[in-house]
């Protein structure tokens, strides 16, 4: 039997969803291993009966609507995938957070705000058990195919805990830090094959951490350009926000 | 049928969240509703503070699919404000991940939303069954528009190299050469499109209604116009677009709808086609008159055609972006900016209409104003309106029809609800 797959978007772009779309070529295969029974993007179709093996689930939970739904679909699903930063680390939707909820609304709708039912942007993990995430903003496609084939076959995906950097000099790119750009390569988990260095822009830090990024950050870049851990750190609040305001 | 009740939750197939509400008691309409359910994001509050080079790669993140289009607007908003030049290497790049951007948001609708419905399943996968050339020709089409916006700028969602004033690194022209391939390779698949959208038929209705697009005097405006036309008013400055897009509180919903100084109007493909119809190639306007598509249209279901029609002129502007890019050779080019303080408008005619960003900076480049201005928005109270004409002709038919028709209705605005800034909920009973 092939697993009973969903997919649902809370608060973002719903570019994960559209970059599983964007799996193209690759999309008839995945398509054989599971079946796709719920997705409202895409699909007409209700999932009969409701249990699903596996959720996929992108966005940040914003709204009181969104708790309770996350809440339905955590109880249908045997496995609950966050997909992409929004719904891994909150994402940007987070950066609202520094406001009071209410200055917000009144910021961008007037007297009309009012209406709007409003929380701080939270991860899915924030409401419910999250029992795996793909990081990203947004998600690779590489490595999304690669943890549904695991999840379809039975095995535990792994993601790699190492900085972008090593992904970086495998790649041979010129640092951008010699380009007088910023990079959070040094601290950031690799994973998306350091895509932004490698068309020049600096690593804005979408896919998070590695973890205990201390001792695992990437010393020679570090050194080469005469850096530190904090300093770098500083420049995480883009994708990253709603972990600076967690207390530790 | 004088008794109609739909709730259709969810409208399903379109980006975003929305419902639709339709009550009708003795043959006369007392509720009709399109409602967005969609959270809102707040971006515009979340920008203020934030650094001018930052500012494309936050807004890019409103909508998946249109993102290269928000990097668009975004970017000529801010190099309005801080008084940046382009060149035309850097220009001619843009409007080719525009153009790859247009065509894989232009198949996915075409595919993926509608053609499921004309050809009466409920969605693409039992046509990997029953279809499976149309499928892989679709899935074809479509990668091809993403590998043009991956090879200039990275990716397609959230495109890492379009920045302020320049591409930090300029793609290969034996790249670019293999992608003009592809586009050459793809025009048999384009004319397969054509004959089997002959065959199927889209409901015939019509309404008198005013069409807003840009308009540029040399070329087709899709990244970018001159002034904003429209078949109403004339013709508006970009700085001035707040004249032409008038947000207003309806009084049913307690919330902004946009309307121009006449009334509601459509943004999209068709309205880009019945304003610069004069400018396309003769090979798109070939497959216009094909599909039974002539200037002025005033049938909304024929923005999927309007669409079809595009991607022709888009697979062509890609060869000849491609040509001229390596006729002048590609350079790296200097990315330095001069930061002041400012004030600029940017807008694009992405896939669902005309896309509007305004900033302003202070001396530090810190963001200290935006607005942002979605084509969703602005179409919203036009789908009310087409509604409300087209249910008293369709109100004899059996009350799934009715729910159907309606929800084709709103995919034919290929809706992006997802870009929720100023979208906004319509309470509904
Ligand atoms: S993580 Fe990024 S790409 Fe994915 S849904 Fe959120 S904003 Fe969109
Ligand atoms: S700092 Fe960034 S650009 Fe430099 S090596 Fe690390 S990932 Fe690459
Ligand atoms: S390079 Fe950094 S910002 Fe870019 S996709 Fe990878 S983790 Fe995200």
């Amino acid at each position: 039997m092939k697993p009973r797959v969903g997919m649902f978007a809370f608060t973002c772009c719903e570019g994960c969803g559209l970059a599983v779309i964007e799996c193209e070529n690759e999309l008839l295969d995945v398509l054989s291993l599971i079946d796709l029974v719920e997705w409202r993007e895409g699909l007409s179709e209700k999932a009969n009966p409701p249990e699903l093996e596996i959720a996929l689930v992108e966005g940040s939970i914003s709204t009181h609507a969104d708790e309770q739904k996350l809440k339905a679909i955590r109880e249908r699903a045997k496995v609950l995938v966050a997909l992409g930063a929004c719904a891994h680390t909150g994402g940007l939707n987070a950066l609202k957070n520094r406001y009071g909820m209410n200055q917000v609304k009144q910021m961008v709708y007037g007297e009309a705000g009012a209406q709007f039912d409003t929380i701080p942007a939270r991860p899915l993990s924030a409401v419910v058990p999250v029992d795996l995430f793909l990081p990203g903003c947004p998600i690779d496609r590489t490595e999304f195919l690669s943890v549904v084939r695991d999840v379809a076959l039975g095995k535990a995906p792994r993601l790699p805990d190492y900085p972008l950097c090593v992904e970086c000099k495998k790649k041979e790119n010129v640092c951008v830090f010699f380009q007088g750009r910023f990079c959070m390569g040094p601290v950031v988990r690799a994973g998306c094959g350091a895509i932004c260095p490698t068309h020049g822009d600096g690593c804005e830090a979408c896919r998070g951490l590695v973890s205990h990024p201390n001792e695992q950050a990437h010393k020679e870049t570090l050194a080469e350009h005469g850096l530190k851990v904090d300093e770098v750190l500083m420049h995480f609040n883009m994708f990253n926000s709603y972990q600076e305001d967690q207390p530790a | 049928m004088n008794e109609v009740k739909i709730n259709i939750h969810d409208v399903t197939r379109v980006e975003g969240h929305g419902d639709v509400v339709l009550d009708v008691q003795s043959g006369e309409i007392k509720e009709l509703k399109l409602a967005i359910t969609e959270s809102p994001r707040f971006f515009e509050a979340f920008l203020l503070g934030r650094k001018w080079y930052e500012a494309a790669h936050i807004t890019c993140r409103i909508c998946g699919i249109c993102s290269v289009g928000h990097t668009s607007a975004s970017l000529q908003a801010m190099e309005n404000a801080l008084g940046v030049e382009i060149s035309d290497q850097t220009l001619l790049l843009r409007k080719l991940t525009f153009a790859g951007e247009t065509l894989q948001s232009h198949y996915l609708h075409a595919f993926y939303l509608v053609a499921p419905d004309l050809l009466g399943v409920p969605s693409v996968l039992p046509l990997v069954a029953s279809h499976p050339e149309v499928v892989k020709m679709a899935l074809r089409l479509k990668r091809l528009g993403n590998d043009i916006c991956c090879t200039v700028a990275g990716r397609h969602i959230h495109a890492c190299a379009m920045k302020v004033k320049a591409f930090p690194k300029v793609p290969q022209a034996e790249d670019l050469l293999a992608l003009r391939q592809r586009l050459v390779d793809s025009v048999p698949d384009l004319h397969a499109t054509v004959a089997l959208l002959q065959t199927l038929a889209l409901p015939q209705f019509e309404r008198d209604m005013e069409f807003t697009a840009l308009h540029h005097p040399e070329e087709y405006a899709l990244y970018r116009g001159e002034v904003i036309r429209s078949t109403k008013t004339g013709d508006t400055a970009i700085p001035d677009y707040k004249q032409q897009v008038r947000e207003f509180v309806a009084p049913h919903s307690h919330a902004k709808h946009v309307a121009s100084a006449v009334g509601p109007y459509m943004v999209g493909a068709l309205a880009r086609f019945n304003i610069n119809y004069d400018q396309l190639r003769p090979e798109s306007k070939e497959v216009a008159a094909a599909l039974g598509l002539q200037p002025v249209s005033y049938n909304p279901f024929m923005n999927t055609i309007a669409q079809v029609v595009e991607c022709v002129e888009c697979t062509l502007d890609g060869i000849e972006f491609i040509d001229r890019l390596v006729d002048m050779g590609l350079h790296e080019e200097d990315m330095t900016v001069e930061v002041k303080a400012g004030r600029g408008v940017g807008a694009s005619e992405v896939p669902r209409g005309t896309l509007y960003h305004e900033y302003a900076v202070d001396d530090e480049g810190t963001i200290v104003d935006c607005n942002l201005i979605i084509p969703t928005g602005q179409n919203l109270s036009n789908i009310e309106h087409d509604m409300r004409a087209l249910v008293p002709q369709i109100l004899d038919r059996p009350q799934d029809e009715i729910a159907l028709q309606l929800e084709m209705l709103v995919r034919a605005y290929d809706p992006c609800i997802s870009c929720a800034t100023h979208l906004l909920k319509v309470e509904f009973v």
